[in-house]
């Protein structure tokens, strides 16, 4: 990874109340790469891309972009620096009450001048990209959980970001969609010359299109390296999580007390 | 010792409650400093407006009609004692314009536009639409909330009118029409007794008040709400009965300041 790094993220720390989510974080994100940000259903990913957008502040540590501290950006430079990220939801969040096509046109309305025609024009030639030109007028209540999520791709680009982020963007997708998501997230990534972090569990799509992949786990970071380094990994964690095996450092049973004595049963 | 836990709870309760008013203030105070952008983007009042005044007319209409014509209905049979059945004009428009109107109307405004203003903003919270906004660097309390708080404080004294305007008819069609008091009496009366600035001024004043009430507490609890199915359940349950509750205190509080003595 020697292109230039647009962000890093330096021994961060952070805890709810007293309780430590991310321990001495350290991850860089070069220019135009598509890294993965892997691990368990709570290990801190979510935690730790809500920092990189600035809605959350470290104990310890700090997260740069574009050579900028973003824990310490006022309410005014926070949002000039999420005017140059775009952000995909787990689930989309599109807005239920707009059209896809007021959705796509709503980042287009709120920072900028440009005339209605060339909202039109830019809407189309987004939602094109993503495949779903003919759903302009529909509501989000109409598309399939699939497109919704392409929607919201388009909308997420909507200002071509130099940073995108996606938070679970294969949760809950159909084989042809899942497929379909992730080339779009590559290719979107290549032609807008990009720079995208993608927190996600579903090992197998992510290996296939991005160029860097952090296991965390328990708020720290486990492994690291190109999907090859992965697949060839022999580290215990990193093998149960690739081969989705049952047991392992990441026990099947959650911890409790004696088997025996929670059946009542006498020795 | 129970008596002990029951003072530490009560003890709770209440820092909770100073606290959440305390958060409460501050979010009202956020939505004025945030108002200058929500009228620029005055096209989202107007469509709230729509979905907050207009949609509501149907059930303030039929509800003013019915409390008239139960205010026609009581107000003959106690004033026939008196032998004063031609007051019953003044006695239907005072009821409606100082008490009525502004805390019926604003009990039904709670019940419909509230309870659907928390429930919409705390699913916007649940389906992450309001973290999604944050993140396109567009602040939510001028996009979302703004907007709606000032068509529910446009919207609330217009219905209140409205609910005041349709229950005199309602008392002239079951007091005139129905039971044959005088019409001229009727109307004559009720023009010499209400008054422009103490009655119908007090009573725009008073659903002013009811409005910036009911609004500011359903945003609050939308925007407070837990982004589960039961933390949006119970904000909107919250939503009608703190701003019912609060309705009826401000109501006395603001009678006896405006009609003391009177």
């Amino acid at each position: 990874m020697s292109s230039p790094v647009l962000a890093e993220i330096c021994e961060l720390n952070f805890a709810y109340d007293k309780r430590p989510v991310l321990q001495g974080i350290n991850m860089v994100f070069p220019k135009g790469k598509l890294i993965a940000i892997m691990g368990l259903s709570g290990c801190g990913k979510t935690t730790l891309l809500r920092h990189i957008g600035g809605a959350l502040k470290p104990t310890k540590g700090c997260v740069k972009v574009d050579g900028q501290v973003v824990h310490d950006l006022d309410q005014d430079g926070l949002y000039a620096m999420r005017r140059k990220m775009g952000m995909l939801f787990q689930f989309g969040a599109l807005f239920t009450d707009m059209s896809v096509y007021d959705n796509v046109a709503f980042q287009m309305r709120e920072h900028t001048d440009l005339p209605e025609e060339i909202i039109h024009d830019l809407v189309l030639m987004k939602l094109h990209a993503v495949g779903l030109r003919g759903t302009h007028s529909l509501m989000p209540s109409e598309l399939s959980g699939g497109m919704a999520r392409r929607v919201a791709l388009a909308r997420t680009v909507a200002l071509d970001p130099m940073l995108i982020m996606y938070d679970e963007p294969f949760a809950g997708l159909d084989p042809i969609s899942l497929t379909v998501v992730g080339d779009l997230i590559r290719r979107l990534n290549d032609a807008l010359g990009a720079t995208s972090i993608i927190v996600t569990h579903d090992i197998q799509e992510s290996l296939k299109i991005v160029d860097y992949v952090y296991f965390m786990a328990n708020g720290v970071i486990e492994a690291e390296g190109t999907p090859d380094e992965i697949r060839a990994s022999d580290k215990e964690f990193v093998h149960q999580f690739v081969h989705g095996e049952m047991d392992g450092p990441v026990p099947f049973h959650y911890p409790g007390g004696d088997y025996r004595h929670d059946l009542n049963l006498k020795d | 010792m129970p008596a002990v836990r029951a003072f530490k709870g009560i003890g709770h309760r209440v820092i909770n409650a100073v606290w959440r008013i305390g958060v409460a203030s501050r979010f009202f105070l956020l939505i004025l400093t945030h108002s200058g952008s929500g009228f620029r983007r005055f096209h989202l009042i107007i469509k709230e407006l729509f979905s907050t005044g207009v949609m509501s007319l149907i059930i303030i209409i039929v509800a003013g009609l019915f409390v008239g014509m139960v205010l026609g209905l009581q107000g003959y049979e106690t004033l026939k004692r008196y032998g004063s059945e031609s007051a019953l004009g003044s006695m239907v428009a005072l009821s409606l314009v100082r008490e009525l109107g502004p805390v019926v109307a604003a009990l039904l405004f709670a019940s419909r536009a509230g309870s659907a203003m928390t429930a919409e903003i705390g699913l916007m919270r649940a389906t992450e639409q309001i973290s999604a906004m944050e993140m396109m660097a567009v602040n939510p309390i001028a996009r979302i909330v703004a907007p709606r708080f000032w068509a529910g404080v446009i919207s609330m004294p217009l219905l209140a009118a409205m609910f005041s305007a349709v229950g005199v008819f309602g008392g002239y069609l079951v007091g005139v029409v129905q039971i044959g008091v005088d019409e001229g009496s009727f109307w004559s009366q009720m023009q010499a007794a209400v008054d422009f600035r103490e009655d119908i001024l007090n009573g725009v004043l008073k659903s002013f008040v009811f409005g910036i009430v009911v609004t500011v507490i359903a945003l609050f609890e939308g925007y407070d709400a837990p982004p589960t199915a039961e933390g949006v359940s119970g904000a909107t349950t919250r939503t009608v009965v703190t701003s019912s509750l609060a309705i009826l205190m401000l109501d006395f509080v603001l009678t006896a300041i405006m009609f003391r003595g009177n």
